[in-house]
């Protein structure tokens, strides 16, 4: 195996006269399996212990994490530029930035779980199992969307997610109904974890003009908390695991506040910079960009080489180009699909259109 | 001369026109207003008049408002008039509630109706049942008319155009009961010619009355919000064919001016009303469900017909959201129909 390598090598290295062949073959054959990390301690609330303050990488989990990290972020950017050549419509809220809290999440629960959130949803709908044609068709408004283009951004389901909302506080209420949430979950010992993604603003609001505590890992109040650096997935999956295992044993919910960053703007209509500077939102980018962080850990440790990880970016920039290609040229769903599933498991009827002449027939 | 020969021919519409141009000698002359200037102008001026009214709701502060409907006010009123809320929209309606009942005017602003819902039980229970003021708030997709116009102790308004929207909104404001004003987001960025009466300070629409737009003879055309436009786009189309619509804007939802309408039935006997809410239980069925029971009845050639939004759940692809509204060609249609040409 190792001199069939060897000699692959070195053909493909015969064209270029630059790079000194024995650099390269060094890299190629000595990767790690896996490598040890130091993680962010969490701040805890009503707990005794938490999480490890260390975690196991191995080589093929970081080339996941970075490949699906790196889709998502794509994903994203490729929405924007939809949004600005006007093939997505309504409201759009991105998600670059918070794909560490994605991924790590989905990394320390099984896929039998179930998670619901939010409107700003595009990273879990990946996360979940939905494929970027099927997102990008929908944000489109076309028949090959998740939602047959009926949904748009806000509206995508698949087993075990249940979206996805638009109303703020319908997934998990804020105010007065998370209040309610937490004592009935707490009360019945559900098996829940509440997340907070703290991305330090609501809407165009800093967290310090809009919360008299911004602790929000301690706001459960008698439920248990902790506060987790949602720019490092292995702290999140850490974190999610031992939330997890937590409410598994049956000792109730718990709260978990990841502490992430909205690269955009609340939503597509919101430019992002009159309640926050350009610097602010450099910085972050310079220092705690999620999948940077995770490139250094993968190349630091050897765990793979950063032309294997560019490989990859040309790989998911392909998929993400591919699907947009989709996305616009797959038709609308068809006129007559108006009325369908208003109901579910309903004999055909007839459903009302703009006046008593207009009918439309309505299936489940 | 013009003016008396006019007088005697029809009254009302001559009247208002001798109006007009008394102003206009005066007055400075019409100027283009968005819908969302002339509710920014209708604010401000009330927080000018009355320091016990103020703002508040998301982003309503800082942000100028999520649709720059409060754009400005901050700066010139500053934190203790306009206040930027958390999200919670069924605490910061109670707020509101509890602030009227203390004797302040608050507006209340949702960002959209969709998130009034949230707050729904504090303006039906709390504020429909006690007297006090209430909400100003952006339409999402979907018309909440027939929601709020179904609650007795609410008023409810529905501005079409500019001076609709200011007019409406400083009555609103003066009025010592809750009202809900109904307004449409897509209108925001909408210009009208504001006429010199509309400029002025004490500019007030009543709530309560219905506005004809546009005279006719041959068939009422109701309806309010953004439809009234495509109405009277419809009517321009249907003007050529020698069809003469009377287009009627109705302003208030509840209560509802039924009289104006009547009176117009009265005179071209045939009635369409057109709204952007859904079928069942909506505005269009509550008129013709009270011309029924009034003196109109009698005077209809055929039977009244509603033109609405189409009794589904607002889709997102643009093919099926453009099918799910009343375009101006469902409007034209419906009004054939009836006078069956």
């Amino acid at each position: 195996m190792k001199k069939m390598l060897v000699a692959a090598v070195s053909r493909v290295l015969s064209g270029v006269s630059q790079k000194p062949a024995s650099r390269v073959l060094v890299a190629s054959c000595n990767y790690s399996n896996d490598a040890t990390f130091e993680i962010k301690k969490c701040d805890l609330h009503h707990l005794e212990e938490g999480p490890p303050v260390t975690a196991v990488l191995t080589r093929q989990d970081g080339l996941k994490y970075y490949k699906t990290m790196q889709t998502i972020r794509r994903m994203e950017l490729k929405a924007d530029q939809l949004y600005k050549q006007k093939f997505i419509r309504g409201f759009c809220h991105l998600c670059d930035g918070q794909e560490a809290c994605y991924v790590g999440l989905e990394a320390g629960v099984n896929p039998t779980d179930h998670i619901i959130t939010s409107y700003r949803s595009h990273g879990f709908c990946y996360t979940r199992g939905l494929s970027i044609r099927s997102i990008l068709a929908e944000l489109t408004g076309r028949k090959g969307g998740c939602a047959k283009g009926k949904g748009g951004s806000m509206h995508m389901y698949c087993k075990n997610f249940y979206g996805g909302n638009g109303i703020v506080g319908a997934q998990g209420p804020l105010g007065g109904q998370i209040a309610e949430a937490y004592n009935m979950a707490a009360l019945w010992k559900l098996p829940c974890i509440f997340i907070c993604e703290n991305n330090r603003y609501g809407m165009g609001t800093a967290i310090t003009r809009a919360a008299a505590s911004i602790d929000y890992y301690k706001r459960g109040n008698f439920m248990p908390g902790l506060k987790v650096d949602g720019m490092d997935v292995l702290c999140v999956r850490e974190a999610t695991k031992f939330a997890a295992d937590y409410c598994r044993s049956g000792k109730g919910p718990i709260v978990m506040e990841l502490q992430t960053y909205r690269y955009h703007g609340h939503s597509m209509s919101d430019p992002g910079v009159s309640y926050r500077t350009r610097e602010e939102i450099q910085n972050v980018r310079g220092k705690s960009d999620p999948i940077m962080l995770l490139q250094d850990k993968i190349v630091n440790s050897h765990l793979a080489s950063v032309e294997e990880l560019k490989e990859i970016d040309v790989e998911v920039r392909k998929e993400i180009d591919d699907a947009a290609e989709f996305a616009t040229t797959d038709p609308e769903p068809a006129l007559e699909e108006i009325a369908h599933h208003i109901y579910s498991d309903n004999p055909p009827f007839e459903v009302r259109g703009a006046n008593q002449w207009v009918k439309f027939k309505s299936i489940s | 001369m013009a003016g008396v020969s006019g007088l005697v021919r029809r009254p009302l519409q001559q009247v208002s026109g001798l109006l007009r141009r008394r102003f206009h000698q005066t007055a400075p002359a019409a100027l283009q207003v968005t819908v969302r200037e002339a509710l920014n102008q209708g604010m401000d001026e009330e927080l000018e008049r009355d320091e016990k009214v103020f703002l508040l709701g998301e982003e309503v502060a800082q942000y100028d408002g999520a649709y720059k409907v409060s754009r400005g006010l901050w700066k010139k009123y500053g934190d203790k008039r306009i206040i930027d809320t958390p999200i919670s929209e069924m605490g910061f309606a109670g707020i509101a509630v509890g602030a009227a009942m203390a004797g302040l005017r608050p507006i209340c602003e949702f960002m959209t109706f969709n998130f009034s819902m949230q707050a729904i039980d504090q303006v039906i229970n709390s504020a429909a049942k006690t007297y006090y003021m209430s909400g100003v708030a952006a339409q999402h997709s979907q018309c909440f008319a027939a929601w709020y116009g179904h609650c007795p102790g609410l008023k409810v308004v529905s501005p079409w155009n500019s001076e609709d929207a200011k007019g409406l909104i400083k009555s609103a404001i003066r009025d010592n009961n809750p009202v809900v004003m109904l307004e449409n987001e897509l209108m925001y960025g909408v210009p009208f010619e504001l006429p010199p009466e509309a400029q002025s300070k004490d500019f007030l629409i009543p709530i309560g009355k219905a506005k004809i737009e546009r005279p006719g003879t041959h068939i009422t055309v109701v309806a309010h919000s953004r439809p009234v436009g495509h109405c009277l786009e419809a009517a321009t189309v249907l003007s050529k064919e020698g069809i003469e619509c009377e287009v009627i804007n109705m302003r208030t939802i509840r209560p509802m001016d039924i009289e104006t309408i009547e009176a117009s039935v009265m005179k071209t006997n045939h009635l369409i009303t057109v709204e952007g809410g859904w079928p069942q239980f909506g505005v269009g069925a509550e008129i013709c469900a009270r011309i029924m029971e009034g003196p109109a009845f009698n005077f209809l050639d055929a039977p009244a017909v509603r033109v609405t939004g189409a009794d589904v759940p607002m889709p997102y692809a643009k093919i099926l959201e453009d099918n799910s509204v009343p375009q101006v060609k469902d409007i034209i249609f419906a009004i054939k129909k009836t006078l069956n040409v």
